[in-house]
């Protein structure tokens, strides 16, 4: 069935050619399964998986003030990018809640290219375009004439190396260049959101298709498969990796969420500064834990958290963990509750269900 | 896959089998391809009593968490408890292995209520 309301990516076709369920992922047609959602995690920690992310948003900044702009919106501290690198930010409101997070990258002194989420586009343009007034500088929402792949897991060196005499090895981990990848013209950074190793492919729309289909017969002998939103959820959350939305919204500060590293106090003023400061001179009031099951039960998100019959918080992401084999989540608690081994509730359909604060990321690839 | 004949069907896409007093429940094909991988089972106790349409249990995929509505009133006799070590066993073999409880049948004029496999297939082309 289709639903002729929901934006289409340029691999629409592609997807349906390779039967996957598509789902209405905010009001994007996407897959979110091909061939199962366990294989398809599996393959990616193992092997390899391309992933359609066509649906991201992305953002030129660009002008004499661009990396002023850049810096006054995001959290970390984009003066200190060399070309060519990336980095990874929160972007938050006065009161040190969370606009996005997103990935800047430096494409020249004067121009930085922003990765927002599919679902923030158009509020994160509009939050740009209001905190770039008096600046001279010009955002731009490329969104559309952009597509993009990633190519994930410990096979993606190897399968993208077939297309392309660019040297892989040389490319670091948060950089970027822009090389021919099967003829075409791509910007390709060694970044992804699944806690592997693994390349996102930006190109325009026209050239995708192609792309997509390339990669998955070159990576065929090597086990790749293509890979949905469900299986990308559960790949990222085992790396602890957030989820807008859910992990960090527009009332949970990146210190609350555990991005403080992300979050430079000592940056000139930015959006949020002042209230972040507040907040860390005065304690968190709740924290991001991880935490698995000790009794049967799948933790899943707004589940509350208790103890001693008190509710002491939320579960913001909960889930099967493939790689793990255990049911573990991810959750909001009163501090006193953080601490490593502290034994919690989840309440599952009226139920407390025991559960353990543990360390994160649950999942850590081998170096 | 096909609905083997001879069993019911409910419109929330649980089967039932009649062996005397006794029926055993599960849920189809159709339901476990809907769900995706299941990862977890919620079995209810033995002894314990479910009315029609009342949740006897969960099933967990990945993404989804849905109920298990008994088709029929009964008495919980037997729980199929290698479910809860294997829970994929639903997605492998829905009609067969994946059964999930089996119920002291209670009132046994609502087997008449239930759907033949032909109602079902009926009922599944017309959802699509």
């Amino acid at each position: 069935m289709t639903n002729a309301a929901l934006k289409k990516t340029p691999l629409n076709a592609q997807h349906r050619k390779l039967g996957a369920k598509m789902v209405d992922f905010g009001g994007w047609d996407m897959p979110v399964q091909y061939s199962g959602i366990l294989e398809e995690h599996r393959a990616v920690r193992a092997k390899a998986g391309l992933f359609d992310v066509s649906h991201m948003g992305e953002v030129y900044v660009m002008g004499p003030d661009a990396l002023r702009l850049v810096n006054k919106v995001i959290t970390n501290d984009a003066g200190k990018l060399q070309l060519k690198q990336i980095l990874y930010t929160p972007m938050c409101y006065e009161h040190g809640g969370v606009v996005d997070d997103l990935l800047v990258y430096k494409m020249a002194d004067d121009h930085y290219f922003l990765v927002v989420n599919a679902s923030n586009t158009d509020k994160d343009y509009e939050w740009l375009v209001k905190n770039a007034q008096g600046l001279d500088v010009t955002v731009e929402n490329i969104s559309a004439k952009t597509a993009q792949l990633a190519l994930q897991g410990p096979k993606a060196e190897s399968i993208l190396g077939k297309l392309t005499d660019y040297d892989l090895a040389s490319l670091q981990y948060y950089w970027f260049d822009s090389f021919r990848v099967d003829g075409v013209e791509c910007l390709v950074s060694r970044t992804g959101y699944t806690g592997e190793d693994g390349f996102e492919i930006y190109l325009p729309p026209e050239f995708a298709g192609l792309l997509w289909d390339k990669i998955l017969a070159v990576g065929q002998d090597e086990g790749i498969l293509p890979i949905g939103l469900g299986a990308r959820d559960t790949l990222r959350f085992e790396a602890r990796l957030p989820l807008y939305g859910q992990e960090l919204s527009s009332e949970i500060t990146p210190l609350e969420a555990g991005l403080g590293i992300f979050v430079k106090l000592d940056k000139a003023d930015f959006n949020g500064k002042e209230a972040l400061v507040k907040q860390k001179q005065e304690g968190l009031t709740r924290r991001l834990v991880g935490f698995e099951m000790i009794e049967r039960g799948i933790p899943r998100s707004h589940y509350p958290l208790a103890a001693d019959g008190r509710e002491i918080g939320w579960v913001s992401t909960g889930s099967y963990a493939p790689s793990l084999d255990k049911n573990i989540g991810l959750g909001f608690v009163s501090p006193r509750f953080a601490a490593l081994d502290t034994e919690i509730e989840v309440v599952i359909r009226g139920k407390g269900v025991k559960a353990k604060v543990i360390k994160t990321p649950f999942y850590k690839r081998e170096a | 896959m096909s609905n083997p004949q001879g069993l019911k069907y409910t419109k929330e896409h649980e089967w039932v089998k009649v062996e005397g007093d006794r029926a055993v429940i599960g849920i189809t094909d159709h339901a476990q391809s809907l769900l995706g991988d299941v990862v977890f089972v919620e079995l209810p106790e033995a002894g314990a009593e479910f009315g029609a349409h009342d949740s006897l249990g969960t099933i967990e995929s990945v993404k989804a968490v849905s109920d298990v509505y008994s088709p029929i009133s009964g008495k919980v006799v037997e729980v199929n408890k290698a479910l809860e070590d294997s829970p994929d066993a639903v997605n492998r073999d829905a009609f067969g292995e994946g059964w999930i409880v089996v119920l002291e049948i209670s009132a046994p004029a609502e087997l008449d209520g239930l759907l033949t496999a032909e109602e079902y297939e009926q009922f599944l082309a017309e959802e699509e």
